[in-house]
């Protein structure tokens, strides 16, 4: 099969491979036409102005259609080691290659797996919701996805089901692939899950693309941990919208991991929109060499009595650059809010660089917001009272930027994340004299 | 062979400035001795040019530990040479507990060759000596698992360093004024702690203004800083006299060291 560009004659062709429910191919249609009219966003627009995207080409790539197994066998998962999972999902350069699910959870009704098959499966279930619910397509990059989306993965989980092993999605990418995946995550008033999902690199010879989106919908009273670990290699350019929507008294709990990618532009929005609903945001992001890691998010509370906290722990290293914008926006009948917002950032070398930049929108007047950033590099003082305990200088480093990063840790209630983090971390950590 | 400790001549400056003037001082295993003097006369300078802290510059002199060059040294060989110094005032490492410091603190002690990624000495052991020690220095266990001096009290910071003292079991230790900021329990349980734990097992080296460390720890040897030099030596009976009477008769006596002082001080 030849390759499609994303042109609209190939595009074309994409549309009628897929054979899809009329609906989702109204949807491609209509996105594709916003695409078309669209230009790429440039620095003149504040979300863009401290992100370099001239380089970026999409002619360089091609729209993901058969699976290859071209460098699958350097895939290594870091989260799923030592979990018993319920299910797991692994697409490789945007296609499904592995698709298996628990039989006890299918018999409760549970769904998980490639969206790419189970959109025509449960189309009734999905009309409406498929990016409509928790995504918002506003600029070229949510329009290439929605009109290019494959693969992906859907969890359901019916009301009142409690879903107590972990789902496992793994998305990984060879040389010039493309990763254009949707995650959509249903979770019923009253149930409760965790997913714990990541990106791997075969090898990173070449650029790659990832263009992606993640919602997640939270039901009334409903229970969902979240992990997303971005661990792709560092060509990879990486664009995603992600945004949760949580219910009443529902909890979301979202953990962010970030240290892949050449670029990456990033909206995170997390919209309390029942009353007593709690979101935890966390992060833990680490760049090396010129990446650049550009995080837009929003805690958006729409209804009164909710909780939201979000902490964003930032190292870097060699001369990499991060953003950082944070928002809280409450609505005027939004009373007895609650929210927190803080971004730490430890520079490890004196060339790289961290934006933060915390903001707070508020209508109503009966609300409690904080928020607070600090930059600072590692302190000398720690490192010669740690060598004066016998550890080198090198191990002073480790331990220091272990610890900087253990409150988010501390947070993490699944050790298998816990363990996997913190070793992907230490090992990254180089010395600066 | 006795271990032995020894400065010769050592000058240290400070951002240029000349702190220590040449100072000699020999300490041998087994031995206590103290070290006093006033605010600014360069005693806890001493105590940092010994373990290598970074800005302290040696500009002459020389320290060795049975012979082997302690100033080529970076401070973590030197705390695995068998050199320790308890803080005045330790640094907090957020993150980081207490246990997990002092395991991987305890191995590269007792193993100095070993290489980054080996083995650490095994979580049990480490764990029952950890109890053993904490118990004797009636500490909490609860100690163990709170970051390292983070949000400690001025106490628990002192008996924190002990804890590390006690587990690391230098050949040397240098005490900088382990008995500021305690009330009168604490400085006693400390300094018995410290005659348990150190006493005639190690080469002391004890900076304080006051006695009552040294009450359970006697020196062989008491020495007099005075504007970066150690202007007397006595026994014992030098600590209390200046305990009792203070630094007047030492600043007369040697009015040289005490305009050095006066100027160090006013810096």
């Amino acid at each position: 099969m030849t390759q499609l560009g994303f042109n609209t004659e190939d595009y074309q062709t994409f549309l009628t491979g897929r054979q899809e429910p009329e609906w989702v191919t109204a949807q491609r249609t209509s996105a594709w036409q916003q695409f078309s009219d669209q230009a790429w966003p440039t620095r003149r627009e504040e979300e863009w102005m401290r992100t370099d995207i001239r380089l970026f080409n999409l002619d360089k790539f091609s729209i993901p259609t058969v699976a290859g197994t071209d460098g699958i066998d350097a895939i290594v998962p870091l989260l799923s080691e030592g979990v018993e999972l319920g299910g797991t999902v692994h697409s490789h350069n945007g296609v499904c290659v592995t698709d298996t699910m628990d039989e006890d959870l299918k018999q409760k009704g549970v769904i998980f797996g490639s969206l790419d098959s189970l959109v025509s499966d449960h189309s009734e279930l999905l009309k409406g919701i498929l990016l409509e619910k928790a995504f918002d397509r506003e600029d070229r990059f949510a329009a290439l996805h929605a009109a290019c989306w494959t693969g992906g993965q859907f969890l359901y989980v019916p009301r009142g089901v409690h879903v107590e092993k972990p789902f496992h999605v793994l998305s990984s990418l060879s040389d010039g692939g493309v990763d254009l995946g949707h995650t959509i995550v249903i979770l019923e008033d009253g149930a409760s899950a965790a997913l714990l999902s990541e990106t791997a690199r075969a090898s990173e010879d070449a650029e790659s693309l990832h263009c992606g989106a993640i919602e997640l919908l939270v039901g009334d009273r409903a229970n969902l941990r979240y992990v997303n670990l971005q661990n792709w290699g560092q060509r990879v350019w990486h664009f995603a919208r992600q945004k949760a929507v949580v219910g009443r008294d529902a909890q979301l709990q979202w953990t962010s991991a970030a240290m892949g990618s050449r670029v990456s532009k990033v909206n995170q929005h997390v919209v309390l929109d029942g009353e007593g609903a709690r979101s935890q945001m966390n992060g833990v992001l680490f760049t090396e060499n010129k990446q650049h890691l550009s995080y837009h998010t929003q805690q958006y509370h729409k209804k009164a009595n909710c909780h939201s906290d979000f902490l964003y722990k930032t190292a870097l290293q060699d001369k990499s650059h991060t953003v950082w914008r944070g928002m809280i926006k409450v609505d005027e009948g939004a009373q007895q809010t609650d929210g927190y917002q803080r971004n730490d950032n430890l520079l490890l070398s004196n060339n790289a660089r961290a934006d933060s930049i915390p903001g707070l929108e508020i209508e109503a007047d009966d609300v409690r917001c904080t928020h607070g950033s600090t930059s600072g590099k590692v302190d000398e003082e720690m490192i010669y009272y740690a060598q004066c305990r016998g550890f080198t200088r090198m191990e002073a480093m480790r331990l220091i930027v272990t610890g900087f990063f253990q409150q988010i840790f501390d947070r993490i209630t699944i050790d298998s994340v816990r363990d996997a983090l913190g070793l992907a971390i230490a090992r990254r950590v180089r010395d600066y004299e | 062979m006795k271990h032995v400790l020894t400065i010769e001549n050592l000058q240290v400056s400070v951002e240029g400035k000349p702190i220590l003037r040449g100072v000699d001082l020999e300490i041998k295993h087994g031995e206590t001795h103290a070290l006093m003097g006033p605010n600014g006369s360069g005693k806890s300078t001493l105590g940092q040019a010994v373990m290598g802290h970074p800005k302290y510059e040696v500009t002459g002199g020389s320290i060795t530990l049975d012979g082997e060059a302690l100033l080529e040294m970076e401070p973590d060989e030197r705390a695995r040479a068998g050199v320790f110094m308890a803080f005045q005032r330790p640094v907090a490492i957020p993150g980081v507990k207490m246990a997990d410091f002092l395991r991987h603190s305890t191995t590269n002690v007792r193993n100095p060759e070993r290489k980054e990624g080996e083995d650490l000495i095994p979580m049990k052991d480490f764990r029952r000596e950890l109890k053993e020690k904490m118990e004797q220095l009636q500490m909490d266990m609860e100690f163990a698992r709170r970051y390292v001096n983070d949000g400690f009290s001025g106490g628990e910071m002192k008996r924190a360093e002990i804890l590390q003292l006690a587990m690391l079991q230098p050949k040397f230790a240098i005490l900088d004024e382990t008995d500021s900021g305690l009330d009168a329990d604490a400085v006693r349980l400390a300094s018995e702690s410290i005659a348990d734990i150190g006493r005639e097992k190690m080469g002391l080296l004890i900076i304080t203004h006051h006695d009552k460390l040294l009450v359970h720890n006697p020196p062989e040897f008491t020495h007099v800083m005075l504007g970066g030099r150690l202007v007397e030596t006595g026994g014992s009976e030098l600590a209390e006299e200046l305990h009792s009477n203070g630094y007047e008769r030492i600043r007369a006596a040697y009015p040289e060291a005490e305009a050095e002082n006066a100027a160090m001080a006013g810096q």
